[in-house]
C-alpha cells in the first residue's frame, strides 16, 4: 500500500538550463536601447506584470508537474489492477493507520495564517521600496501618448488593433467571459476531478492554456511592445516619438480583386465574399479542434519517424473517441463557437493583421470583420 | 494606652481578645479581616493566572482553544463566527500548499487588506475635482504613513488581479470546476470580472493624466457597444448620441469630468464591494456545500469511466 517506487533523478535540467539562458543571451544581443527596456519594465504599474510572468511560469511548472506524478501512478495503476484494488490513489504519502481527516484547528488554521503573515510582509516590503505612481493632474487637454489602460486590461487595448471597438471592447469580452462560464458545462469528461492531470484531461487543459496565455501574450504586447501612436517597438527599441509607419492598410477583398477579379470592390460581391471568407475560417477551425480533441498524445517516437506521426494524425485515440461520445451534440456545438470565435478567429485575425498588413476580412455596409 | 500585641499569627479569636478594652479589639479584629482578605485575593489571584479559566475569557471564546482532544478542535472551527466558514476537519493532503496554492485564500486576503486600507484612505480622500488630486498629494506629503497607505493598497489591489488568475488557473488544473462545483465556477468568474472593474474605477480616483487617460481609453470602448452605444452598430438607428448612450451612463457625462469622479467614486468604494462581497459570501458557502476542497482527490482510471446515462 505505501509502496515507494524509487525514481531516477534526470540531469535534463541542466539541459534546459543551458538552452534558456542561450535563449535569454541571444535575446539579450539584441536590445537596443537599454534605457527604454528598462524604463518600461521599471515603471512602478508594471511591476506586477512583471513579477506575474515568472509566477505564471512557476506555478505552470508547479502544475504540470505534479499532473506528470498522478500521470504516472495512473498508469501504474491501469496496468495493476490488484494494485489499483489495494494503493490508496494520491501520490501523498499515506500509511494505513494515518487519519484521512485532519482537524481544521490547527491544522489549516496555522497555515492560512502563515499565508497572510508572508502576504502582509511581502506587501509592506514592496509598498516601502516602490511607491504608487502619480503623474500631472489630469488635463483632458494633454493627450498621454501612448495612453495605456493598467497593464490587465491591455490586452484589451491590444485587440482595438485588430478588430473594431464593438467587437474588441465589447463583443469579444463578452464572449469570454461567457466562455469561461460555459467551460464546465461542455467539458464532458468525468475523470480528473480534484487531482492533477494531463493524461486524462490534455483537450479540455490546453483549450484553457491557450486561452489563458493567449491573453497574457496580448498583455505582454501592449505593455512592452506598443509604444507612442500604439506603435510596435521591439523591446529594447528606442521610442522614436516622430516615428511615422506608412501602414499599407489593406482589406483582404481588396487584394483579391487585385488578382483580376476586380467586381469584388463591389457591393454585394464585397460583402458576400467577405462572409464566404469568415465561413472558411469558421470551417477550418471547427475542422482543426475537432481533429485535435481526437488526438492521442503525441510521442517522442512519433515525432522522430515520418510514419508513425502520420499514423498519429490519421488515426483517432481509443480514450478519446470515448470521450466525444459522451459529450452531447449542444455541448459539442456551444465549445465549437466559443472555441473557434476566441481562441481559432482572434489569433487568425491577428496574425492576418501583423503580417499582411490587412485591416478587415469582412467588409459590410453596417460592420466590419 | 498601650495595644496589646496579639499572640500567635494573627488570627487569633476576637472573643478572647474582647475584655482588654475597645480600642485593641477594633485593631486586631481589622487586621484578622485584612489578612483573611489577602488570603482570598491571593488564592483568587492564582486563578487568573491561567486567564483562559475568566469568566471574561470564557464568554468571548466560548470553548478552549489549546487542548487538543478531537471535541475542542471541532469546536474551535464551529463556534467561532470567522472560522466556521470552514468545516471542522479536512481532507488530510488539502492543507498542503502544492494542491490549492492558497491563491483563493491569498485573495481573500487582499480583499480584507484593500478594504482595511481603502477605508482609511477614505478619511483623506474627497472625490471632487477641485480636491481628490490635493488630496493624494497630501496623502503622500503630510498625513502620517500615508504614503505607506495609498502603497499598500494599490499594490494590493494589483496582487489581487494575479492572484485571481492564479487561483482561476488552480481550478482548472485540478479539474475542480467539474460536477459538483459547475455553478461554482460561474460565481467565481463573476467575481473575477468584479476584481477587475475594482481596479478600473479605482484607477482614475486621484485625477491624476495616467487614471485619466485610462478611464477614457477605456470607456471610449462604451461608445461602440451594438445598440446601445452611440458609435456602434445599429446604435444610432436606436437613437443613441453621446448624450445618451450607455457610455454617458457610465460617465455621468459626455467627458470624463466630475461626474464621473463621483460615480467611480461610489461604484470602486461602495456598490462594487459590496456586490463582491455577496458573490464571496455565496462562493464560500457553495464550497462548503459542493462538499469542501474538491482534492487531492484518489485518480480515477480510464478503465473505470462508465458508460454515459442515456
Ligand atoms: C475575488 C475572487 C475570488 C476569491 C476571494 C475566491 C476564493 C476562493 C477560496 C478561498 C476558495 C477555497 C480554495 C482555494 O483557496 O483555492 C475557492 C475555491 C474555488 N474557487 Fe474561488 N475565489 C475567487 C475567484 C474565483 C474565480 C475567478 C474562479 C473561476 C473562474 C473561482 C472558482 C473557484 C472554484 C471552482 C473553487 C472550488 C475549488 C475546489 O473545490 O478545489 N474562484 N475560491
Amino acid at each position: 500500500m505505501s509502496t515507494v517506487i524509487e525514481r531516477p533523478r534526470s540531469n535534463r535540467w541542466l539541459l534546459w538550463l543551458v538552452v534558456s539562458l542561450a535563449v535569454v543571451g541571444a535575446l539579450a544581443l539584441m536590445v537596443d536601447d537599454w534605457g527604454q527596456l528598462w524604463k518600461i519594465s521599471s515603471a512602478p504599474d508594471n511591476i506586477p506584470i512583471v513579477m506575474m510572468i515568472p509566477l505564471v511560469v512557476f506555478f505552470t511548472w508547479l502544475g504540470l508537474k505534479q499532473s506528470k506524478d498522478n500521470d504516472k501512478l495512473v498508469g501504474e495503476l491501469e496496468e495493476d489492477p490488484a494494485l489499483a484494488k489495494s494503493h490508496h490513489r494520491k501520490t501523498q504519502p499515506w500509511r494505513p493507520g494515518w487519519a484521512r481527516e485532519l482537524h481544521v484547528w490547527p491544522y489549516l488554521v496555522r497555515v492560512e495564517f502563515l499565508a497572510a503573515i508572508i502576504v502582509t510582509i511581502i506587501l509592506f516590503v514592496w509598498s516601502i521600496l516602490l511607491n504608487a505612481p502619480l503623474e500631472e493632474p489630469a488635463n483632458p487637454n494633454l493627450t498621454m501618448n501612448p495612453s495605456k489602460a493598467p497593464w490587465y486590461f491591455l490586452g484589451l487595448q491590444e485587440m482595438l488593433v485588430y478588430f473594431d471597438p464593438w467587437i474588441a471592447g465589447v463583443v469579444m469580452p463578452s464572449l469570454l467571459l461567457v466562455g469561461l462560464m460555459v467551460f464546465p458545462y461542455v467539458d464532458s469528461n468525468p475523470l480528473g476531478n480534484g487531482y492533477y492531470s494531463w493524461r486524462q484531461r490534455r483537450f479540455a487543459v490546453s483549450m484553457f492554456l491557450w486561452g489563458f496565455f493567449m491573453w497574457i501574450i496580448l498583455i505582454i504586447i501592449g505593455t512592452f511592445i506598443r509604444g507612442p501612436g500604439w506603435m510596435w517597438f521591439w523591446p529594447g527599441q528606442t521610442w522614436d516619438h516622430n516615428r511615422v509607419v506608412f501602414d499599407r492598410n489593406r482589406d483582404l477583398h481588396e487584394i483579391v480583386a487585385g488578382w483580376g477579379l476586380p467586381f469584388l470592390n463591389l457591393y454585394p460581391w464585397k460583402a458576400i465574399f467577405g462572409a464566404v471568407v469568415v465561413g472558411v475560417v469558421f470551417v477550418t477551425g471547427g475542422l482543426f479542434f475537432h481533429w485535435l480533441m481526437l488526438r492521442r498524445r503525441l510521442e517522442w517516437a512519433d515525432i522522430k519517424s515520418p510514419a508513425r506521426l502520420k499514423g498519429w494524425a490519421k488515426k483517432n485515440g481509443e480514450f478519446e473517441e470515448k470521450l466525444l461520445a459522451r459529450t452531447s451534440i449542444l455541448q459539442y456545438l456551444t465549445f465549437q463557437f466559443f472555441a473557434i470565435t476566441v481562441l481559432w478567429l482572434f489569433p487568425v485575425k491577428l496574425l492576418l493583421r501583423l503580417l499582411f498588413t490587412i485591416k478587415y476580412i469582412w467588409v459590410t455596409p453596417w460592420f466590419n470583420v | 494606652m498601650e495595644p496589646e500585641r496579639p499572640e500567635g499569627n494573627g488570627s487569633g479569636e476576637s472573643g478572647e481578645l474582647a475584655p482588654k478594652g475597645r480600642g485593641a479589639g477594633l485593631v486586631s479584629r481589622a487586621r484578622a479581616q485584612g489578612l483573611a482578605l489577602k488570603e482570598r485575593a491571593e488564592a483568587e489571584a492564582k486563578t487568573y493566572k491561567d486567564p483562559q479559566q475568566t469568566q471574561l475569557w470564557k464568554s468571548i471564546f466560548r470553548v478552549s482553544h489549546d487542548r487538543s482532544d478531537p471535541r475542542n478542535r471541532s469546536l474551535a472551527i464551529l463556534s467561532n463566527v470567522f472560522l466556521h466558514l470552514h468545516p471542522a476537519k479536512v481532507n488530510r493532503d488539502a492543507t498542503r500548499y502544492s494542491f490549492t496554492w492558497g491563491m483563493g485564500g491569498i485573495t481573500f486576503y487582499l480583499f480584507i487588506v484593500l478594504t482595511f486600507t481603502g477605508i482609511l484612505l477614505m478619511f483623506y480622500y474627497h472625490p471632487t475635482k477641485v480636491q481628490a488630486f490635493r488630496d493624494i498629494l497630501y496623502l503622500e506629503h503630510d498625513v502620517p504613513f500615508g504614503k505607506l497607505l495609498r502603497n499598500m493598497h494599490r499594490w494590493a489591489a494589483h496582487l489581487m488581479i494575479i492572484t485571481t488568475w492564479l487561483h482561476m488557473f488552480r481550478v482548472v488544473l485540478t479539474g475542480s470546476y467539474k460536477r459538483p462545483r459547475e455553478f461554482n465556477w460561474c460565481v467565481g468568474v463573476v467575481l473575477l470580472v468584479l476584481t477587475l472593474l475594482l481596479s478600473f474605477t479605482g484607477y482614475l480616483l486621484p485625477d491624476d493624466q495616467l487614471g485619466f487617460w485610462a478611464v477614457t481609453v477605456g470607456t471610449n470602448m462604451a461608445r461602440s457597444t451594438p445598440m446601445l452605444g452611440s458609435e456602434g452598430p445599429f446604435g444610432p438607428q436606436m437613437g443613441m448620441t453621446p448624450f445618451n448612450d450607455v457610455r454617458f451612463g457610465l460617465l455621468g457625462g459626455s467627458i470624463v469630468d466630475s461626474n464621473a469622479l463621483l460615480r467611480s467614486y461610489i461604484w470602486h468604494c461602495i456598490g462594487i464591494p459590496v456586490v463582491a462581497s455577496l458573490f464571496m459570501a455565496v462562493h464560500f458557502w457553495r464550497i462548503r456545500k459542493d462538499g469542501g476542497i474538491s482534492g487531492p482527490a484518489p485518480v480515477m482510471l480510464e478503465s473505470e469511466m462508465k458508460a454515459v446515462k442515456k
